[in-house]
């Protein structure tokens, strides 16, 4: 029925696609895995971008944060005259230990405040069970949702919290969803960790009240008027909450919720380009081969054609709807594929990253670009050996193209010759005739072991960073951080607790560091000169003694500041009497994660100028007293907050394991099929082209074995070739991601498991041998005498 | 019955017009070959009789679609038969395996195509060698193509050949396992008449010197002459078996 409405033309094409289906099945294959993964990156992209912009709005997430001391309510009348401030919500917050019934780790909470009447002006609450505070109750609070989720908390429940050095029982009212936290994470953490760390909103009053901030708070969040200025706006703010403690304002870029998501659809746009880029590039390398290799065998049905009268034009068109046919199918499939995955992915994300709602974004204009791409790449792959072809004057074409002149080889006129077999000598004369094939077959297969890796080694890289982080540099099993700085005295008090087996005080004070014109805000750690348990390490791993004078940098951060060991920079404290010091670079240090400074802990004081104060301690314990001593140190008025070192790597890694998985599992696919494309491909090709030499070999009484060494001979020397080449591809990669991914909370090292290598290029062979196998039963089944009975 | 060779000697001939005192090398009884092309069944061979002897020279003779090439391929284990049987030296080809054709091939036959067939990415040596390196007493590369006149041409790839040279080089390579039988199916169809010539010149060698059985498939009648038997096919069928009296040289030939 619809062959009858084609023309003659047109139906060719039809029957020479299907005579060739599994060479277009397996550049369709690749091609939809380039726009799969386009179309699927993107319409996630869309769908964040637009899902929180449109949260942000209307649950009117703020535009600048600034944490203080203490400053009075009337300060905020100060603060909405600012210009360019629009609205302003003050509140109270406090982060505290919390005490779930049932769970025995430590878990911070960070308290929020909100108006009494259960409506703020700013960071609005998506309520998803349970109710609103009611005015007049104390001892109400709501949780964030993946906190209420991963301690299994319901409204109805109670959980007790230690504010300002009393222990105060709450009841669980009900459960939301903020846009101040989309992705939740305790502040200074690396990892998340939902069951150790919650959001509790509180009403104004009676957290003012439990805090000593009645008629006062320590926190303010505004948005700006259209137009407004941000930076200006801060520097206003910093200067008018300066002497309440005002600890530097920020925006948006700072926001670690913000932040992070915008980190990852960051890193999502990289693979965006980066992955369609290369699937695309390959597909058309395999379309050039393989169209060539079309019109080559149909040089006479070329010449026949224009010999009755159809034009070059008709002719060129007819093996552009051929390509044309192969890319509508790997972009109408890889578009579906795309948007069923941008719909899972989107789901994933929705595990770390909490919305009330996620509106899946699909813009016409993701599959028009994915459609014009792959056409786009398609046509620069085939019009040029189209051209040629339909170019021919038809007499010249009607005559078998003439034949293939070979040479000997360098390897063989080097002496080498005599150890080769006449299969060996064909193998290597046919790929130096047709040395851009075998050059981007090589490319090919070598991009498969690359995407291998790459895919793998930030697994392998996040495995080597949390070894060295907590089993080098960070070996305390309990961090116990102050509310205030406190005496020195406190480090043997805690110490002379039971179980307790060493203790080491840390000072922690913000800082803003200035090289010229260059500042960078962080804080100063002071510790011990030669910590056993906090260490800080070189870039050997090796642990650092901290040098009495002087400051030590993190490698990343001397390369924000421009600074290298012996420069000096100007400290400015933003706390206490905010000293402003010139302080030398003494050393670097190697940090995978933040930007930190570091100096001992009387270094820290002399800065300051106080007395010997401590932030906090780092402890070891004896596992068989760590309850007594959590439960010890929560009863503590002046503890703020203990947290826990071992299980937050733990469940780091449960909660990612299935999505590195899932990724390794997807990565490892549309590997597999760019490798299986091209030497199933090119061994096509070349079975095509040399089916009438092995089959003369099979007359001469060849085996099939015998056969199949000379043509997939060819391939193994180009898939061996390949694959190491493609390893080292796949390192260099990765360190130019890991470069690109460099950020001031996160820095990947480039680590390569040894298994890496050995998987990538193993998935890689097994698909080289796969598309061997296939070609092979077509060899055995070569029909001797039609190839031997017909000219070339 | 008598016959004559080129050289006049005289032999003793079976009824047939086989020579008598030779060994059978071929005892081919009711070959049937029936092509199955979907709707059609297409009958190459309707129950062919036929032997062939030690050491001789026979022409296959018939029209396109007689079933020449088909005889031909099913004795070269190229091809199957539907029925019958075909004996070479006592061995039934028709029950074969795929693997024992392929060793029978590499052993004992020696083929020539209408369209040499050649490596072209080996040189006329290496296109010898490539056989001489797996048969079990061959020749040197290097006396195959003296054999054929092409010693000087040895280290040319088949595109630097002309196609008479060529066909020589392929004659070069099958003989240079010492096969039993030698087939070729339209050995100068390619080639002009002059070419054609020093072709069949050459395998006429090949048989008179090395006594290998030879079939030669052609529709030219005037090549039949050179044949110590003729035989006829027609529509799959043996229709008559001639024997030359006179064995004729192929440079007396002329078309």
């Amino acid at each position: 029925m619809l062959l009858a409405a084609l023309n003659a033309l047109d139906r060719k094409v039809l029957r020479n696609l299907w005579e060739m289906r599994g060479q277009v099945i397996a550049i369709a294959l690749v091609m939809l895995s380039g726009v799969a993964t386009f179309v699927m990156a993107l319409s996630t992209i869309d769908s964040l971008e637009q899902t929180r912009e449109r949260y942000y709005q209307d649950y009117r997430f703020a535009e600048v944060f600034a944490p203080l001391v203490r400053a009075p309510e009337r300060v905020a009348e100060q603060i909405r005259e600012i210009p360019g401030v629009s609205q302003v919500q003050t509140r109270v917050t406090a982060l505290v230990n919390l005490s779930v019934p049932g769970y025995t780790e430590p878990v911070s909470g960070q308290l929020l405040s909100i108006p009494d009447d259960g409506r703020p002006a700013l960071n609005q609450l998506y309520l998803e069970e349970g109710r609103r505070l009611t005015p007049g109750r104390d001892d109400e609070v709501i949780l964030s949702d993946i906190f209420a989720e991963a301690q299994d908390l319901q409204p109805g429940d109670s959980i007790s919290a230690v504010i300002n050095g009393r222990r105060k029982q709450l009841t669980v009212v009900g459960v939301a969803l903020s846009p101040e936290y989309i992705f939740q994470i305790k502040p200074g953490a690396l990892l998340p960790a939902p069951e150790r760390f919650g959001i509790l909103w509180m009403g104004r009053t009676p957290l003012g009240t439990a805090q000593d901030m009645e008629g006062a708070f320590n926190n303010v969040t505004l948005t700006l008027a259209p137009g407004a200025d941000e930076d200006a706006v801060i520097d206003r703010l910093d200067a008018l909450l300066a002497p309440y403690g005002g600890q530097s304002a920020h925006g948006r870029d700072l926001q670690p919720s913000h932040n992070y998501l915008s980190e990852e659809l960051r890193q999502l746009r990289g693979t965006a380009t980066v992955i369609p880029t290369i699937f695309l590039a390959v597909a058309a390398f395999l379309l050039n081969i393989v169209i060539s290799r079309l019109i080559n065998t149909q040089r006479t049905q070329i010449a026949a054609m224009k010999a009755f009268g159809y034009s070059n034009v008709a002719v060129g068109v007819h093996y552009l709807k051929l390509v044309l046919v192969i890319v509508v199918i790997g972009s109408i499939v890889g578009s579906v594929v795309g948007v069923w995955m941008g719909i899972e992915l989107g789901e994933l994300y929705l595990t770390f990253y909490r919305f009330p709602y996620l509106d899946y974004v699909l813009e016409p204009s993701v599959l028009a670009i994915a459609l014009l791409v792959s056409a786009g790449a398609a046509l620069a792959g085939t019009l040029y050996a189209i051209r040629k072809a339909v170019t021919l004057p038809p007499a010249v074409a009607m005559r078998p193209a003439p034949p293939a002149l070979y040479r000997e080889t360098l390897v063989e006129r080097l002496g080498l010759k005599r150890w080769f077999s006449q299969p060996t000598r064909m193998i290597v004369r046919q790929l130096q005739r047709r040395p851009t094939k075998a050059l981007l077959t090589v490319v090919g297969v070598a991009a498969a072991s690359a995407i291998l890796v790459l895919g793998q080694f930030s697994g392998d890289s996040i495995d080597y960073m949390l070894q060295i982080q907590f089993d080098r540099a960070q070996r305390e099993d309990l961090t116990v951080s102050f509310t205030d700085p406190a005496s020195a005295q406190a480090l043997y008090e805690v110490q002379g607790l039971r179980g307790v087996t060493y203790g080491e005080p840390f000072r922690s004070v913000p800082v803003r560091l200035r090289n010229g014109h260059r500042t960078h805000r962080t804080a100063i750690q002071g510790l011990p000169s030669e910590a056993r348990l906090h260490r800080i390490l070189d870039e050997n791993q090796e642990p650092i003694t901290i040098p009495p004078e002087g400051m030590l940098l993190t490698d990343y951060l001397a390369e924000l500041l421009d600074v290298q060991p012996g420069d000096e920079l100007t400290a400015e404290v933003l706390e206490g009497r905010r000293p402003e010091r010139t302080v030398a670079v003494a050393g670097l240090v190697k940090e995978y994660t933040g930007v930190s400074a570091y100096m001992t802990v009387d270094g820290v004081n002399r800065l300051m100028q106080e007395g010997h104060l401590i932030s906090g301690l780092y402890l070891a314990a004896d596992a068989r007293y760590r309850q007594e001593i959590l439960q010890s140190l929560q009863e503590r008025p002046r503890v703020a907050d203990v947290t826990a070192q071992e299980d937050a790597v733990a469940s780091f890694i449960e909660s990612w394991a299935e999505t590195i998985l899932t990724f390794t599992f997807i990565i490892t696919l549309l590997a597999g099929i760019i490798a299986f494309g091209v030497v199933y491909n090119s061994a096509r090709i070349s079975l095509s082209e040399r089916s009438r030499e092995l089959a003369s070999l099979r007359v001469l009484g060849f085996t099939r074995g015998e056969i199949s060494y000379i043509l997939l001979g060819e391939l193994a020397i180009l898939t061996l070739i390949a694959v190491p080449l493609g390893l080292v591809a796949g390192w260099l990669g990765s360190a130019g991601v890991a470069e690109a991914m460099a950020t001031e909370m996160f820095r990947i090292p480039v680590v390569i498991d040894r298994s890496t290598f050995a998987l990538a290029a193993l998935a890689v062979l097994v698909a080289a041998a796969i598309s061997g196998l296939i070609v092979r039963r077509r060899l055995d089944h070569l029909d001797l005498i039609d190839v031997l009975k017909t000219r070339e | 019955m008598e016959m004559h060779d080129a050289n006049g000697d005289t032999r003793r001939t079976a009824p047939n017009g086989a020579p008598e005192d030779r060994e059978n090398v071929f005892e081919v009884r009711g070959l049937t070959k029936v092509y199955d092309m979907g709707e059609v069944q297409v009958h190459a061979l309707r129950g062919v009789d036929l032997d062939l002897y030690d050491s001789e020279l026979v022409v296959l003779l018939g029209a396109s679609g007689s079933g020449k090439s088909t005889l031909l391929n099913i004795l070269g284990g190229l091809d199957t038969a539907t029925d019958g049987s075909v004996r070479y030296e006592g061995w039934d080809l028709t029950r074969a395996t795929e693997r024992e054709l392929t060793r029978y091939r590499r052993h004992h036959v020696g083929f020539i195509f209408q369209f040499y067939n050649l490596i072209p990415s080996l040189t006329a040596r290496e296109n010898v060698a490539i056989v001489t390196e797996i048969a079990d007493d061959p020749m040197t590369p290097d006396e195959a193509l003296e054999v054929v006149g092409l010693g000087d041409r040895s280290d040319h790839f088949p595109a630097q050949l002309s196609g008479g040279q060529q066909q020589r080089v392929a004659i070069a390579r099958a003989i240079a396992k010492r096969p039993a039988v030698l087939l070729c199916d339209e050995p100068t169809g390619a080639l002009d008449s002059e070419t054609g010539i020093i072709v069949l010149d050459a395998l006429d060698r090949v048989n008179r010197e090395l006594g290998t059985t030879t079939v030669v498939i052609t529709h030219n009648v005037e090549q039949s002459k050179i044949a110590e038997r003729v035989i006829y096919l027609r529509d799959g069928q043996v229709e008559t078996v001639k024997v030359n009296e006179h064995r004729k040289a192929p440079k007396e030939l002329e078309w």
